[in-house]
């Protein structure tokens, strides 16, 4: 049997490293919003005969187009350009579009998006408001379900630790986004908050199989055994099938990671990292750090 | 179900076929009714504009928005877009209107004609030589114009266009005509003045003549546009997203491949893991994805590329369910119990952290649902459906697999280890 309670000192530092390195890249490096957010176009193009360079296309949108602070960057996975820049109305993308064909033969739009800075921060408050609720829905759910789980820990101190681990796996996958946005000018959108929240929501599920099990375990080995110990036997016991539900998914997420689309491939690896991480702070963080807020006086 | 379990089961069964054939995209199933996809899969446009309401009374908003609705859909249906999709959205205090423009061929053709605004409106005109304001708004608008026809000057032959008023609008107008005879009456298009014609009479019957200098090409537009409805209140298009049909279509493809391949690194795992009781997993998954498949349908759901992805990560969670039965099963074995009640006994021990797993998820997705635009909200729908159907099939059709094929061996034979 693992002694994953009495080890938590090594856990905890583990996670205190990847959580604060995380956060440390969020607060320096902030996150590379998407026009998504910030309001701004998107144009998604192949050209596929004869092939330009990249310094070609963007001397193009420099010069030719002379579109206001255009970036373009290439995606060699399906041999695509993205060009961002200001907002334009639908004249001017059409004006664009002739003098693209014209400088680049072969110009071949995919998508093109334009998007007002109102929309965005509509999207962006209305993303925070969903991170609220499902925080607050989440906890006291389990406050709930675990009511009767009362003694020695109170059902809150559940609600609070899978709180702690809700954190800590959306943390790192955040922390992540973060790097990539700043040396690979990965950015984020609406996708990335959904994926926060589903992370958030699996998390949980992880989470309440190993609490499931210390609730009955309590009830059953009823000043029998030490909370630790109790707390201890529930995650050797339910380990096997902690791993396994959370790895179908991660097969899943890697069948889409590796031949889905690309419009994806953010979200899912957002989505792949939170729940392998999930299925860390399930093991290793929740049950140790409910034995911590044990009061001192019980057994 | 517990006393005729192989019954139930090929019911089942025969449902998941029923819905396997309705779903499958070619054949039967499209020709009853075919998939709505999304503008992500198909290629399209989706637009959306801000609905000026500044000059509209609080009172009357939601008809001006309701009637502007009607206004671009009638004009939508003009151009001949299949199942073209608009709708109001409240954002914050701004009301926006949505156009999802599936499979449209010539995008920017499209939104000038949705975005042409026959704002028609008739001012008085100010004839002191020294004012900067000539022009005297009245509440006469395009609003309360029925109809429109084309018409060809007697003497001239130019063409000219020939409104006619609600009677709301023929008393107003009438009113108007008959404050200024002798005195011109300017006629505004999209605030560009058309022409200002001196008043001969007052005209009670409702029906007024611009000839300004249309061609007969775009008098006819202007006269389209005035049967379809002058719009009730401006709009401005605030965001577009445009994608082409060949990036829907790979999309689709690979999301479509990459489910196939989900599924079956699922189906490998849990035959792997759990041997025989993971075959039964694995057809319950099978029934799960062609039940699920069959409800998206029936409802009938769009599904976005978002919603698929969505579809796609209930395929790794339905089995989750499976997963804390077997492995109680496994442990109720060890401790001696004969199968059968042992696989009762997994399933109903198994069922509070079945229950409140999900639950979690539950919340989520409704919480997505409500806080979200259309693209996401495809995906919380979708996984919100997911992990209701696959609750049943991994208690429901799982249970009754096992009840019809694991029938109490006798205790003797029975080894936990190979289970």
């Amino acid at each position: 049997m693992l002694n994953i309670v009495q080890n938590k000192k090594i856990w905890f530092t583990i996670s205190g490293i990847l959580v604060g390195l995380s956060l440390v890249a969020i607060a320096v490096y902030g996150f590379r919003q998407s026009a998504e957010f910030l309001g701004g176009s998107m144009w998604e193009f192949q050209i596929p005969a004869n092939q330009p360079s990249l310094a070609t296309v963007q001397d193009v949108f420099a010069n030719t187009l002379k579109a206001d602070g255009s970036t373009v960057t290439f995606d060699s996975t399906n041999n695509s350009f993205l060009a961002r820049f200001n907002i334009i109305d639908e004249a001017t993308h059409q004006k664009y579009l002739s003098e693209a064909q014209t400088a680049l033969p072969s110009f071949t739009e995919l998508s093109f998006s334009s998007i007002g800075p109102s929309v965005g921060a509509g999207l962006k408050k209305n993303a925070l408001i969903a991170i609220g609720l499902v925080l607050i829905g989440i906890s006291l759910y389990i406050a709930f379900a675990f009511r009767k789980a009362s003694r020695p820990v109170s059902s809150w101190k559940y609600g609070w630790v899978t709180l702690l681990t809700l954190f800590h796996d959306v943390c790192i996958p955040a922390g992540l986004l973060a790097v990539l946005g700043r040396f690979s000018g990965v950015e984020i959108d609406t996708n990335f908050i959904v994926a926060l929240l589903v992370v958030m929501g699996f998390s949980v599920h992880d989470t309440i199989v190993v609490f499931d099990r210390i609730r009955e375990n309590l009830v059953t080995h009823r000043g029998k055994a030490s909370f630790a110990t109790v707390v201890n036997d529930s995650v050797n016991q339910t380990i096997a099938r902690s791993v396994n539900t959370s790895l179908t998914l991660i097969l899943v997420l890697l069948a889409l990671f590796f031949v889905g689309p690309a419009d994806l491939h953010y979200f899912v690896l957002t989505l792949l990292v939170g729940v392998t991480t999930g299925i860390y702070s399930s093991i290793f963080i929740a049950s140790p750090a409910l034995v911590l807020l044990k009061p001192k006086n019980e057994l | 179900m517990r006393r005729h379990p192989g019954l139930f089961l090929t019911i089942i069964i025969l449902v998941a076929i029923v819905s396997a054939v309705f779903v499958y995209p070619k054949g039967f199933g499209a020709k009853v009714q075919p998939w709505h996809l999304g503008l992500d899969l198909v290629g399209g446009s989706h637009l959306v504009y801000q609905i000026d309401l500044s000059k509209v009374a609080a009172a009357d908003q939601d008809s001006v928005v309701q009637g502007l609705r009607d206004v671009i859909e009638k004009r939508i249906n003009l151009f001949g877009v299949s199942e073209p999709q608009v709708y109001t959205a409240q954002s914050g205090n701004q009301a926006q209107l949505i156009v999802d423009l599936a499979g449209i061929k010539n995008v920017s053709d499209a939104i000038s004609q949705i975005g042409q605004t026959p704002l028609l409106d008739f001012r008085e005109v100010d004839q002191t030589p020294s004012t900067t304001q000539p022009y005297i708004y009245t509440n006469l608008t395009g609003e309360y114009v029925t109809g429109a026809q084309l018409n060809f000057n007697p003497n001239t032959g130019a063409p000219e266009v020939e409104v006619t008023f609600n009677p709301d609008g023929t008393a107003i107008f009438a009113k108007i005509t008959a404050a200024n005879v002798g005195k011109p009456l300017a006629i505004f298009l999209d605030n560009q003045l058309i022409e200002s014609p001196t008043v001969q009479e007052a005209i009670p019957n409702g029906k007024a003549v611009i000839s300004g200098n249309f061609t007969v090409a775009t008098a006819k537009t202007l006269v389209e546009r005035f049967n379809a409805g002058a719009l009730p209140a401006p709009i401005t298009l605030i965001n577009q997203q445009t994608i082409s049909p060949s990036l829907g279509a790979d999309s689709l493809n690979k999301v479509i491949i990459a489910g196939l391949v989900g599924t079956l690194l699922v189906i490998l795992f849990m035959l792997f893991y759990y041997r025989l009781l993971g075959l039964f997993a694995a057809f319950a998954l099978v029934i799960y994805t062609a039940l699920t498949l069959g409800v998206f349908k029936l409802i009938p759901i769009t599904l976005s590329l978002s919603g698929l992805a969505g579809f796609i990560l209930t395929i790794g969670m339905a089995v989750d369910a499976n997963i804390l039965i077997f492995e109680r099963i496994k442990e109720e074995l060890k401790r001696g119990l004969p199968k059968a009640s042992a696989i009762e006994e997994g399933f109903r021990r198994a069922w509070p952290s079945i229950r409140d797993s999900n639950t979690s998820t539950i919340i989520t997705a409704i919480i997505l649902y409500f806080f979200t635009s259309s693209f996401v909200q495809g995906f919380a729908l979708t996984l919100l459906l997911g992990v209701i159907v696959s609750l049943f099939s991994a208690i429901t059709t799982t249970r009754l697999f096992l009840r019809t094929f694991l029938k109490d061996a006798p205790r003797a034979t029975v080894k936990p280890t190979t289970i």
